[in-house]
Parts: structure tokens; C-alpha cells; sequence
């Protein structure tokens, strides 16, 4: 009983976990090949894992870093190039004789030399850039992140990265469940960091620097930690990117992209790995799919074109609902709180019986 | 000396054309409790920045437990800037970043209270125990290190039991009310295992009651944790109370130092509160 006590929550959200689990195993081997729950599921885990790696940034560390879309670009070449089936090799490189890398390691070799890309580059460019503070930092990783997209495409490196045109050809799964579970182990890891006394030194940063410091916690350290690990999960949410797509192409990862991910990190809340999932989610689901309808011009029974409806209005009507959202959630959707799945059905039982509260 | 736990020599602290701290030297010998008083904006603050390593002095030296942990003399601009004494007597620069220092063993509180502010006041202390961690990244984040982390945990407890914050240990820190929060500060830092105790003004906004409990848990834990305490206090009781010597500045010079009967009894002492002391009482 004590036991029970002390780990409900716990017990609780893993079984909240598994049941969803148990969702996508259904979606997967029932659902048509059609289905739209596919490709958006695939987006969702990858950008789950980007929203929440940046949250641990952001959120849990209170540096404003803007650089996602460098670090993904490199975990999705990284991967990519690791994993081009050694037949359709030098079709994908034509215009520079061969790669440079002449074998094909397995997806979880590569997805893990994808990560570890990202964060090598980024413990290169942490040194510096992590002494600025929070403005320049934003604009010192956007600026190597486009840095970044240039030097890919320059012909110099062709053997590499196959200058500006695309790789294709790589190992790219399409069973959702594998996505499913790589952004599980890994928002998994970034939680359990979170929790550790790590985390709590980060979130003391986040807090109040001077304190932090003078309670003996290294600030120079501790933040080159955070944007290391950070980093190297953006590099494997990048390697899921571009099993997304079968296909990498440096023009895919413009700051467009950081932004959408600062975008699910703020609807979600700053500081809440469940509101980024969350919101990864809603903000997927709608612009792929729910809101997609309105791109299409519709022509009613009687003959008359539905005004507004065309291609565009989607996104305007997005913005409008991201809007909408940010006003009346101030603080995201969870704010800097986490899901508990056994308080939620305490306070639905309590709803439902009604008097509880009221008794006591 | 070998009891000697901090020396601060000629220590000057220049801001452009200003002189916050001018030469000052001090000296706390274990198991003291030493008060450093002052008029407002005397420059007491600036001397702890200072000596914790928040700052780097313009001119002079520290030395912490014998050994010599800071020591600046003025560079760059300040070289023509510097309008203190002692020009030229030291020639090397050590500096040392706050984190170092507290793990050297010194640990402090602020004038004007930085709690965690997100956290509970069991893991704003909790947290402050990373310092002395044995786990790196790896164990810490797959909890190889379970046994330390029990450890730490119950370390804590002991410790808000101790200082009596045990009953609003789940609350977010900051709803404390001002007492509590000043008392919770003193728990963070005593949770990095001080030998000295550098506390910036602890009895500021507490009524007279409140002041004289502190008085008596600050003598307190220099017993039970046996450590020195450096402290900065307005209130006149409380440094008369529970110090063992007084170091007295205005204007950044020091202007006297000795036992608190000495003080109480000194002109200059006198003349620079002119009236302030009154007022306290
Ligand atoms: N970073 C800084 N830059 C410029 N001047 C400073 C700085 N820090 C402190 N000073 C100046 O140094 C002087 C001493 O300030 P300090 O805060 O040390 O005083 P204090 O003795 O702690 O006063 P109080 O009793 O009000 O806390 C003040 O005149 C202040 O304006
Ligand atoms: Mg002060």
C-alpha cells in the first residue's frame, strides 16, 4: 500500500502510456494505408521530440537558443548519408562520382551518430556563444543555423552531402510505431534528466543565475550541458524528419522550422514536456489534416462556391486559432505543469459523485 | 594565523570613477561571528560581492582557509582609472567564479532575497546539495546514483527540520512570508556545507520579535554546524547581541573595528550613524 502511495502518479501516466501505445498498434495494423493518421503520427513523434528537446532549453534551462533547425539539418544529413542503401549509392551522388562514406550502418547506429553530430557542433559552438546573453543568444544560433544551410549546399562538399541537391534512398520506415518508440526513449531520457539533480541545477539557472551560482553550480558547465543534450536530440528529431519524408534537402530546414517548433513549445507551455507532446499534436493534426479542407475550393450542391475557401485560407484561419489560443492561455496549455493521469481521474470521480468536495 | 578563515587585504573595489569599497582589511578567525556595519550604500554588499567572487576586485587580495583565492590589482582602463591605495603592491590576478569559491566552503544569502522561484521550498535546499554530488551526468540521469539521491533527499528533511520550515517544506517558496523566506535562504546555503556563512542583511524586514529569534538561531547554527559567520545587519540589537567583534565602514573605508562594547562607545562610530542607532531601537 505504501508503495501504491508513494508511486500512483507514476504507475498511473505509465499506464496512460502504454494504453496509447496500444492505440498505435491498432492505428497501424487496422487502419487504411490511406488513413491520414499516418503521415501525421510520423510528424507528431518527430517534432514532439524537437519541441521537447528545445523545451529543455528553453523551458527547463532559460536559454533562448534558436538554432533547432541547424542542429536537425545535421542530424538529417547525418543520418541520411549513414544509412543510403550501398546499391542506389552513387545513383543518389551521380554529380560527384560516389559518397564518401562507402557503407550503410543499421537506423539505430545512424539515428545515434545523428544525435551525436548535432552535439558535437553544438559543444563547438556553445563555448562562445553561451557566454551572450538571452537576445544574442537567439541571434548568434539562428545565425549559425543558417550558416549551417549554406555550407551544406556548397558543391565543395558534394561528396559529403550531395551539394544542393537531395539525398534520397536512405532507410526510411513507415510503420508509425517505430517513430513512436525512438521520441518515447527519448523524451523518456530527457525526462528522467530533467528530474535528476542535473535537472534541478538547470531549472535553478533558469530561476535565478547569481543564486545558482552561488549555491556552486557551475554556470558555464551546466549550460553547455543542456545545449549539448539538447542538441543531440534535435539531431535524431531531425534523422526522423527525414524518414518523414525519405528525402533530405537542406531547403527543408529554413528557421521557418525553428519557429513552428518555438510555436508548439509556447501553445504547449514553457516548461511542460506534456504540453509540448500535446501540442506537437493539435498543432500537426490541424495543419495537416483537420484544417486542410480549407485549401480546397468547394462547390456546394446548388451550385454556389463557398467564399473564403481556397488555397491559403488554411493557414489564415490557423494563425487566427494559434492566436486565439496564445490570448486565452497565457501561459500555453499546461503552463509549467505536467500531465497526471491518476489527479485527473481523482477530479473526474469527485465531478461525478459530486458531494466530495463539498463534505469534507 | 592558523584559526584565520577569511583575510581580506586591501581590497578595493572601483566602479569606473567610484570607489564602493576603498582598502579594506578584515580578518574572521574560525568560530566567530563577525559584523560588518555600515551607513547605507557604505559599500558592505559590495565588499561580500567581492569577497564570494560575484566581482572582481579592482586592487588586493583574499585568502580563504589560508590559501590565497582571489587576488586583482588594476588593469586595462582602471590602470589609469584607479584612484585607490596600494597601486603596485599586487602584481598577480586570480580570479575565481562564485561556484568555486562555495565549493571552497563559502556559501552566502542576499540582501534582497533570490529564491528559486519555481521550486519548493524542499527542492530550493535540495537543490543546493548538487554541489556536493558524486554522481556525473550519466548516473544522475538513469539514477545509478539512487543510494546519493536518497541521501541528499534525507539531508534536507534533517535540515528543514532543523531550521523549522519541516511543515511548509511542499510549498512554492516564494509564498513564504518575508521571515520564513530569509530563514529558507540561510537552509540553501547551509545545505552546501559552508565552513563560512556570509549572510547579507538576514533580519531586513522582520519585526522586532522575529529579529530577536533570528539573533538566537543564528548563534544557533554556528553551534551546531560549526561554522563562521560573516554577517551584514542594520539592526543594531542583533549585531550587539551576537557578534563577536564589529568591522565598521563608511564610505567604503573602514572607519573602526573591535569588540561590540568598543564600538557602541566609538565617536566616529557615533557620528557616522548620527542617529540611525536611535531609530533602530
Ligand atoms: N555594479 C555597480 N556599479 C556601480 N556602482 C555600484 C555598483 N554596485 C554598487 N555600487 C555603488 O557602491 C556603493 C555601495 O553600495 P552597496 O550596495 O555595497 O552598499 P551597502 O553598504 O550594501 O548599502 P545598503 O545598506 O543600502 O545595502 C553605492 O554607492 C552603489 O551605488
Ligand atoms: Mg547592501
Amino acid at each position: 500500500m505504501k508503495f501504491w502511495d508513494k508511486n500512483k502518479r507514476l504507475i498511473c501516466n505509465l499506464c496512460f502510456i502504454l494504453l496509447l501505445f496500444a492505440v498505435l498498434v491498432i492505428i497501424q495494423y487496422t487502419a487504411p494505408s490511406t488513413s491520414m493518421w499516418f503521415s501525421v503520427i510520423r510528424k507528431v513523434c518527430t517534432f514532439s521530440l524537437a519541441a521537447v528537446a528545445m523545451n529543455l532549453l528553453n523551458g527547463f534551462t532559460g536559454l533562448f537558443s534558436l538554432g533547432q533547425a541547424g542542429f536537425m539539418l545535421l542530424g538529417a544529413y547525418a543520418y541520411s548519408i549513414f544509412t543510403i542503401s550501398s546499391d542506389m549509392r552513387t545513383t543518389v551522388f551521380r554529380n560527384y562520382g560516389d559518397s564518401v562514406v562507402t557503407f550503410c550502418l543499421p537506423m539505430v547506429l545512424a539515428l545515434i551518430i545523428a544525435g551525436l553530430v548535432a552535439a558535437f557542433f553544438a559543444f563547438l559552438i556553445g563555448l562562445p556563444v553561451l557566454r551572450l546573453k538571452s537576445d544574442y543568444l537567439a541571434i548568434a544560433t539562428l545565425g549559425f543555423a543558417e550558416i549551417v544551410r549554406g555550407i551544406v549546399q556548397l558543391t565543395q562538399f558534394g561528396p559529403v552531402t550531395n551539394g544542393p541537391d537531395p539525398i534520397n534512398n536512405f532507410t526510411s520506415p513507415k510503420n508509425i510505431l517505430v517513430y513512436a518508440a525512438i521520441a518515447g526513449i527519448c523524451i523518456s531520457i530527457i525526462i528522467l534528466l530533467i528530474n535528476s539533480t542535473y535537472g534541478r541545477a538547470l531549472k535553478a539557472i533558469r530561476d535565478d543565475e547569481i543564486a545558482a551560482e552561488a549555491m556552486g553550480i557551475n554556470l558555464a558547465k551546466h549550460k553547455q550541458i543542456s545545449f549539448v543534450i539538447s542538441s543531440f536530440f534535435c539531431g535524431i528529431a531531425g534523422a526522423m524528419f527525414a524518414m518523414c519524408n525519405s528525402a533530405v534537402s537542406a531547403v527543408s530546414f529554413t528557421s521557418a522550422m525553428t519557429y513552428q517548433i518555438l510555436l508548439v513549445v509556447v501553445i504547449g507551455g514553457i516548461g511542460s514536456i506534456s504540453g509540448s507532446i500535446i501540442a506537437a499534436f493539435i498543432y500537426y493534426a490541424s495543419s495537416e489534416w483537420w484544417l486542410k479542407f480549407l485549401d480546397l475550393e468547394t462547390v456546394t450542391k446548388t451550385g454556389t462556391k463557398i467564399p473564403l475557401l481556397g488555397p491559403g485560407f488554411r493557414m489564415v484561419v490557423f494563425s487566427v486559432l494559434i492566436m486565439i489560443v496564445v490570448l486565452f492561455f497565457r501561459k500555453g496549455i499546461m503552463g509549467t505543469k505536467e500531465i497526471s493521469v491518476y489527479d485527473g481521474i481523482i477530479k473526474i470521480k469527485n465531478l461525478l459523485c459530486g458531494k466530495k468536495e463539498g463534505a469534507k | 594565523m592558523d584559526n584565520n578563515v577569511l583575510h581580506i587585504e586591501n581590497i578595493t573595489m572601483q566602479f569606473g570613477g567610484v570607489v564602493a569599497v576603498d582598502n579594506l582589511t578584515m580578518d574572521v578567525n574560525k568560530g566567530e561571528i563577525v559584523a560588518l556595519i555600515g551607513p547605507n550604500g557604505a559599500g558592505k554588499t559590495t565588499a561580500f560581492n567581492a569577497i564570494t567572487g560575484v566581482y572582481e576586485p579592482t586592487n588586493g587580495a583574499i585568502y580563504f582557509n589560508g590559501n590565497k583565492v582571489i587576488e586583482n590589482f588594476p588593469k586595462g582602463k582602471m590602470r589609469k582609472l584607479y584612484s585607490g591605495e596600494n597601486n603596485g603592491l599586487y602584481k598577480s590576478s586570480i580570479v575565481k567564479t562564485p561556484d568555486k569559491l562555495t565549493k571552497l566552503g563559502m556559501a552566502r544569502t542576499f540582501q534582497n532575497i533570490r529564491l528559486f522561484k519555481s521550486m519548493t521550498v524542499f527542492e530550493n535546499v535540495l537543490t543546493a546539495k548538487h554541489i556536493r554530488r558524486t554522481s556525473n551526468l550519466f548516473t544522475a540521469t538513469f539514477r545509478f546514483n539512487f543510494k546519493e539521491e536518497a541521501r541528499m533527499r534525507k539531508e534536507t528533511l534533517e535540515l528543514l527540520k532543523l531550521v523549522g520550515l519541516e511543515d511548509v517544506k511542499d510549498e512554492l517558496a516564494t509564498s513564504l512570508p518575508y521571515g520564513k523566506q530569509r530563514k529558507l535562504e540561510i537552509a540553501r546555503a547551509l545545505a552546501t556545507n559552508p565552513t563560512l556563512l556570509l549572510l547579507d542583511e538576514p533580519a531586513a524586514g522582520m519585526n522586532p520579535q522575529e529579529t530577536e529569534e533570528l539573533a538566537e538561531f543564528i548563534s544557533d547554527i554556528r553551534k551546531k554546524f560549526d561554522i563562521t559567520i560573516l554577517l551584514i545587519e542594520h539592526h543594531m540589537n542583533l549585531v550587539m547581541d551576537i557578534s563577536d567583534r564589529i568591522y565598521v565602514i563608511e564610505f567604503g573605508k573602514l572607519i573602526a573595528n573591535g569588540l561590540p562594547s568598543e564600538i557602541q562607545s566609538n565617536q566616529k562610530v557615533i557620528d557616522a550613524y548620527l542617529g540611525v542607532v536611535e531609530e533602530d531601537e
